[in-house]
């Protein structure tokens, strides 16, 4: 096959074209420049798009013996990922925006690029599995679930799964893949992992919303609508968020206080105890399936953050949305995030949260 | 593995195999030429035969050859050294390589020279922008992504003119073209070896007599002074080595390498819908710049690497992606065709069957990159 490999210049995404390469596949790496403006980024471990990842991508292809090429997607990256970032806080959500990167960018405009010049796929780093012994694939979780990436994937269509390969879905351990790229000679064997938002790289995402949202000045209140407290601009908090809230008046009950809701047109911050963040049931957006489309109802597991545990629940397909009772009640999920649905390992389909209920 | 075709000689032309034997068995020589005893000597001896030998072959005395790392550095010492007392200006071509063309973010006052459509330096227009503030006018002989060739000569008329000294970046010409410094009427000229197959990391900036330049580092004074540091002199050797190789060579190499580039562009335009050629009849033959309109320029080259065929955009790479070729942009061509851009670029390596092998590979490689892009 001719595999194009996505390489952000960390020990993930090395080994994983290793494998390929040693596999007999003619593969060629790509590394993709998403920042607009990579001189500014801090270099080395975290960004995903720095000059310096740029660099340890190359020396790794090299190292392989592969072409590499490092293609411009820092205008898609800003329209379809940095501008739906800061719309979606700016709505009062919480976004995803690894997982609209793979929707968006890496597993569309990346792919579609690739197969005109001829690839039969895009790899990647990512610590998940496909099947491919029925005609479409099916996504599953990672072998070791601690490594398991397959909820930034969830998003992805059977069409875009028949052109993925995901070399590293078997790896026991993060040790175990550092002694591997030692051994083959790549010298990220013992780059740090990277955590934060790549176009975040200081991690301070409430001053990275403050420069494009501003600060605006609103009341933080509680359920019966009374004023708590101030806060610089609803953008700056989560649901279930605890901290940094810095209330003025106490809770009559002394009990801690959580954000429940962002109402960006009254520019409000609601919050209470943490009984109201309870969520029975989740209505899911646009949803998206790895393989066909489902109807009815039927029996999963669900979650709804990247490192969240797998909550068992009654999916239905009621018109074009997800309606999701989950089994036991849960607490503070917040809309924007993506709702991914598994059947035991196997990753059915996404929905974006649209609205929760107790 | 099948054979590719290397056609990015404008990039680093290869070592043909008697200047690598020239160099080894001047390698094997110890010595620094600085040194008073007898290795020293022999290397000295080494070092000023490959001067006097270079003087010959730029039209030269050898007292004005100075050695530098390469044509970078003899560009950077020939801008950073020329602003004199009560002129504060350098003019350059707005083609220059960034080896030149980089010296506006040294904040000295720079102008540019705009070129015509073709590439070509508008002179009325020189004349119109220089004058008493002008220390230093820069037009280089060759330019490296289009294979244009300039009006040096008239360029450095018009710099004395004013009573500005005239420098031309001739790393493109040396070995494809006659260059005579003396005829030329320029002050100051650099050259590269490993652009017409001498040694990777050795060139030299010619500097009329008369002209004082400052140096750009402190260091043993070697180098008349300008440019300190032990002169590698097996380099300076396989230097000399190649350029003697390339003139007797020339007259033939021109014909000959001028007759590749014909039958790549016939065959291009044959074959390929949407092509513009962005190289002007009065161009070396070792350069020829083509627009394939829709077509993102690093897509066909990764098509073509893959193919066995390398070429190349010729502008310069930021984090390993090319930018639109600021010398199309300052012909005038748009953002969109100065990305859809290649050069290709000959040697004395270079075959028909080369050739051939290009023509077959690119109709496909370009479809497929319009339809990426
Ligand atoms: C026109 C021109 N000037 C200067 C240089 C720099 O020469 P060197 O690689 O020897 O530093 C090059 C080569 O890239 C060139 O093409």
């Amino acid at each position: 096959m001719r595999i194009l490999a996505a390489m952000s210049g960390g020990v993930d995404s090395a080994v994983a074209t290793a494998r390929l390469v040693e596999a007999g596949h003619d593969v060629t790496g790509v590394h993709l420049a998403l920042s607009r403006n990579p001189e500014l980024y801090r270099s080395g471990s975290r960004g995903c798009c720095s000059i310096a990842d740029a660099n340890d991508a190359r020396r790794a292809a090299d190292v392989l013996g592969i072409p590499f090429y490092v293609w411009d997607f820092s205008e898609r990256f800003a329209a379809d990922v940095v501008a739906d970032f800061v719309a979606e806080y700016a709505a009062g959500r919480t976004p995803n925006p690894c997982l609209r990167c793979n929707e968006k960018i890496k597993f569309a405009a990346v792919l579609e690029r690739g197969v005109a010049l001829g690839f039969d796929a895009v790899a990647t780093g990512h610590y998940a599995r496909l099947d491919r012994t029925d005609e479409d694939p099916s996504l599953y979780r990672a072998a070791e679930p601690a490594k398991d990436q397959s909820y930034v994937l969830g998003v992805l269509t059977a069409a875009q799964l028949a052109r993925c390969e995901f070399p590293l879905g078997e790896v026991q351990s993060k040790t175990e893949l550092r002694a591997e790229a030692a051994e083959r000679g790549l010298l990220v064997a013992d780059k740090p992992d990277s955590h934060d938002i790549c176009f975040i790289p200081t991690g301070d995402t409430a001053g990275f919303l403050n420069d494009r949202l501003g600060e605006r000045v609103g009341d933080i209140v509680n359920e019966a609508d009374e004023v708590v407290g101030a806060h610089r601009g609803y953008h700056q908090f989560t649901v279930g968020q605890r901290h940094g809230l810095h209330l003025s008046v106490p809770a009559g009950d002394g009990r801690p206080r959580y954000v429940l809701g962002l109402d960006p047109v009254a520019n409000t911050v609601t919050v209470g105890p943490k009984s109201s963040l309870v969520v029975r049931t989740i209505t899911g957006i646009r949803p998206t399936w790895t393989e066909r489309p489902q109807t009815g109802s039927w029996r999963g597991l669900v979650q709804v953050r990247a490192h969240g545990e797998a909550m068992p629940a009654t999916i239905s397909v009621v018109a074009d949305q997800l309606e999701i009772a989950l089994d036991e009640p849960a607490f503070g999920i917040a809309p924007g995030q993506a709702a991914v649905h598994y059947d035991g390992d196997r990753v059915v389909g996404a929905a974006t949260i649209a609205a929760t209920n107790s | 593995m099948t054979a590719r075709s290397y056609l990015d000689h404008a990039a680093s032309s290869p070592m043909p195999a008697e200047v690598l034997a020239e160099l080894v068995e001047a390698m094997g020589q110890a010595g620094n030429p600085s040194s008073l005893h007898q290795s020293g000597r022999t290397a000295r001896r080494l070092l000023e035969e490959a001067r006097e030998s270079l003087a010959v072959s730029v039209g030269a005395r050898p007292d004005e050859l100075v050695f530098t790392s390469g044509g970078t550095e003899a560009n950077n010492l020939a801008l950073l050294g020329a602003p004199r007392p009560g002129r504060s200006q350098v003019a350059i071509s707005a083609i220059e390589h960034p080896s030149v063309a980089g010296v506006r973010e040294r904040g000295d006052q720079v102008q540019l020279l705009p070129v015509d459509a073709d590439g070509f330096l508008v002179t009325a227009e020189l004349a119109e922008l220089i004058g008493a503030q002008t220390a230093l006018v820069s037009v280089m002989w060759v330019n490296n992504e289009t294979g244009v060739i300039e009006p040096v000569a008239k360029a450095a008329d018009l710099a004395h003119a004013v009573g500005a000294w005239a420098h031309s970046d001739a790393v493109q010409a040396f070995g494809h073209l006659v260059i005579d410094f003396a005829a030329s009427g320029l002050d100051l000229l650099s050259l590269s070896a490993h652009k017409l197959g001498g040694p990777v990391g050795i060139g030299a900036l010619v500097v009329r007599r008369g002209i004082q330049l400052r140096p750009s580092g402190f260091g043993g004074g070697q180098e008349a002074k300008l440019r300190s540091g032990t002169v590698p002199v097996a380099l300076a050797v396989g230097f000399a080595a190649a350029a003697r190789l390339a003139a007797v060579r020339q007259a033939e190499e021109q014909q000959r390498l001028a007759e590749l580039k014909q039958q790549l562009v016939a065959g291009v335009l044959a074959r390929i819908d949407q092509v513009r050629v962005n190289s002007p009849a009065l161009a070396s033959p070792a350069i020829v710049n083509l627009t394939f309109a829709g077509a993102r320029a690093d897509d066909v080259l990764l098509l073509l690497d893959a193919a066995g065929i390398d070429a190349s955009t010729g502008s310069a790479c930021t984090a390993g992606m090319h930018q639109p070729s600021e010398v199309l942009l300052a012909m005038g061509r748009s953002l969109a065709d100065a990305g859809s851009s290649l050069r290709f670029s000959f040697g004395p390596s270079t075959s028909a069957a080369e050739i051939e092998r290009a023509l077959a590979v690119l109709p496909t490689a370009v479809a497929k990159a319009r339809a990426a892009a």
